[in-house]
């Protein structure tokens, strides 16, 4: 571990020139909705930043969310600064295994007490010890004792910041996330499934130039990168207005890259960066592949009905509960007016006749 | 129960629980109506039931000759609003997406701006016709609590159904939400308030004239 070297003579051992870097930060900057000149700040900070120790903690997860960072972007200047901070503790990018492995998370843990990032991907099941366990200690424990020295925690994809697919009905092992455990730490959630590789550096930018981290919202993600929706930033948006929808994946409508609105498109609810950030080095992004978008970013997505149902659709079968209740209806009426009728018989019958003997 | 969660149940068993009082309500309202038992009239019938049935469902739903000035306002903006409610219910693509799913067959939508213009003369239809009610002695003499809770259940899926679509107010999930709620709360009052007009008004126009027509009285 070489904890002692800054960024600065890191990014000059590797050959990344200054005009490089500075492009970055102003991308960095340009992407977190920082003033302009906060380039030459984050550059300033970035450069004498000591490369923080990052434990990275994996639970129930699919290694999607590592995929995501170190596949895609490899080998853009982002990775770089993924190769910058010192990561100390990661299944399955480390080379360690067994009982070397969790030594060098435990050094990493004491020589940088109160300092080291601790990153999470994957949620964690309470609903049993032996649903999930490192070396014979539970993901529970794992997590409680790792997070005691951190300085914060990243919490990285829908899984770790919201419990994600584990979590879902019926959620046999009773999967949550980070933040449902973890109360007197900084949490940051990045959610997606996955998320977006440079949401995670920009992230880790932010921390490195500032010491603490970014403005979240509600949910704790970054408002930089989850302040809007994906509708709100869609290219397709103007279809939406004009009412032009794709009806079915290969219509006319579809093919003139209408909105997928009535596709069951979940960009109107979600919160994330994919339609300005967008995916595979700013490829493209699920919408402008032709599909809708999931809402992975958000909690319970993936209990939020059909991913093809109309967000102006129900999510539960309305036709057959009004059908029984049309019936119910009808049986309630019929007995009530018998009952009236019955009633009606008696009073007819009750009634005495007045007769002469009366008056 | 997060903002997600809250949508899942508004579009799920909210909306099943809203449909379900309405369907229930309405059934049993009109069946117990059809089903009261009316005596018999054992009078000779003057004329006929059906055609001045018909003729009173028609001549009700026109502007009549001698009309008042205020009768003619009350008809005229009361057209505006049914007819615009009914156009931005049936019409708008959202709406028909919803109703595509009861139904299984669905119709051609309307593009978005006629839509929105329909939903802004509905809106100040019903301003008006509020304002009327306040202004007019007897109008308000008549209202009860009654008239100003429909009032009140029928413009805010109006109303927030414009701000879902224009975005203003809140985001888009939780104006959608309060969209639906406002609704089902609409779905739950109607068989329960007068708003079960929705079903009974033709047929209590035809009972008017087909009694008239029993017993020879031009209807």
């Amino acid at each position: 571990m070489m904890d002692y070297e800054t960024l600065g003579e890191r990014l000059a051992q590797q050959g990344v020139s200054r005009r490089a870097f500075l492009k970055f930060c102003t991308a960095m900057a340009s992407l977190m909705a920082l003033p302009p000149g906060t380039a030459t700040a984050i550059a300033e900070a970035l450069i004498k930043a000591r490369r923080p120790s990052v434990i990275w903690l994996s639970f129930q997860e699919c290694t999607g969310c590592t995929e995501s960072l170190t596949r895609s972007y490899s080998p853009t200047l982002e990775s770089l600064i993924f190769d910058m901070i010192s990561l100390d503790y990661h299944h399955t990018l480390q080379a360690a295994s067994g009982t070397a492995a969790e030594a060098a998370r435990e050094t990493a843990m004491k020589e940088n007490y109160g300092k080291y990032l601790v990153v999470v991907d994957g949620s964690i099941p309470i609903g049993n010890p032996g649903y999930g366990a490192h070396g014979g200690v539970s993901f529970v424990d794992h997590l409680q004792q790792t997070v005691k020295g951190a300085a914060a925690i990243i919490a990285v994809g829908t899984c770790a910041a919201f419990g994600g697919i584990p979590n879902a009905k019926p959620n046999p092992t009773g999967a949550v996330s980070v933040s449902d455990l973890i109360k007197d730490k900084p949490i940051i959630n990045i959610s997606g499934c996955p998320p977006i590789p440079a949401v995670i550096t920009g992230v880790l930018a932010h921390y490195l130039t500032f010491g603490e981290l970014p403005e979240l919202d509600e949910l704790g993600r970054p408002k930089s990168f989850y302040g809007q929706t994906i509708h709100d930033r869609c290219y397709r948006r103007p279809f939406y207005d004009q009412g032009k929808f794709a009806k079915s994946f290969d219509d006319e409508g579809a093919r003139n890259g209408w909105c997928l609105f009535e596709l069951g498109c979940k960009g109107p609810t979600t919160h994330n960066a994919c339609a300005t950030t967008k995916w595979n080095g700013g490829t493209s992004f699920p919408i402008e592949s032709g599909h809708g978008c999931l809402g992975c970013s958000e909690p319970h997505f993936w209990d939020a009905g059909s991913f093809y149902t109309p967000l102006s659709a129900p999510t539960e079968n309305i036709a057959t509960v009004a059908a029984g209740a049309a019936v119910v209806g009808a049986g309630v009426a019929v007995a009530l007016s018998a009952a009236d009728r019955a009633k009606k018989r008696r009073a007819q019958q009750a009634h005495e006749k007045m007769t002469v003997k009366d008056l | 129960m997060d903002t997600q969660q809250l949508l899942d149940f508004v579009r799920g068993p909210g909306l099943q629980f809203a449909a379900a009082v309405f369907v229930l309500g309405m059934v049993y309202r009109m069946l117990h109506l059809i089903l009261l038992g009316r005596k018999k009239n054992l009078a000779e019938p003057r004329g006929g039931e059906w055609g001045p049935g018909l003729r009173t469902i028609w001549h009700r739903s026109i502007q009549s000759v001698g009309l008042t000035p205020r009768g003619h306002f009350i008809i005229i903006v009361g057209y505006v609003f049914h007819f615009g409610f009914m156009i931005t219910l049936l019409f708008l693509s959202q709406h028909i997406d919803l109703l595509r799913t009861l139904l299984r067959f669905s119709w051609p939508a309307l593009p978005p701006g006629l839509i929105t213009i329909a939903a802004i003369l509905t809106i100040g239809a019903m301003i008006a016709l509020l304002v009327h009610r306040f202004t007019d002695p007897v109008k308000r003499l008549i209202s009860d609590y009654q008239d100003y809770l429909t009032w009140t259940l029928t413009f805010l899926p109006l109303l927030t159904g414009i701000m879902l679509k224009q975005g203003i107010g809140l985001g888009y999930q939780q104006m959608l939400i309060v969209h639906i709620v406002t609704l089902e709360l609409l779905l739950i009052a109607i068989p329960f308030t007068k708003l079960a007009h929705m079903l009974t008004t033709f047929s209590a126009r035809w009972y008017n004239g087909a009694i008239s027509g029993f017993r020879g009285v031009q209807s």
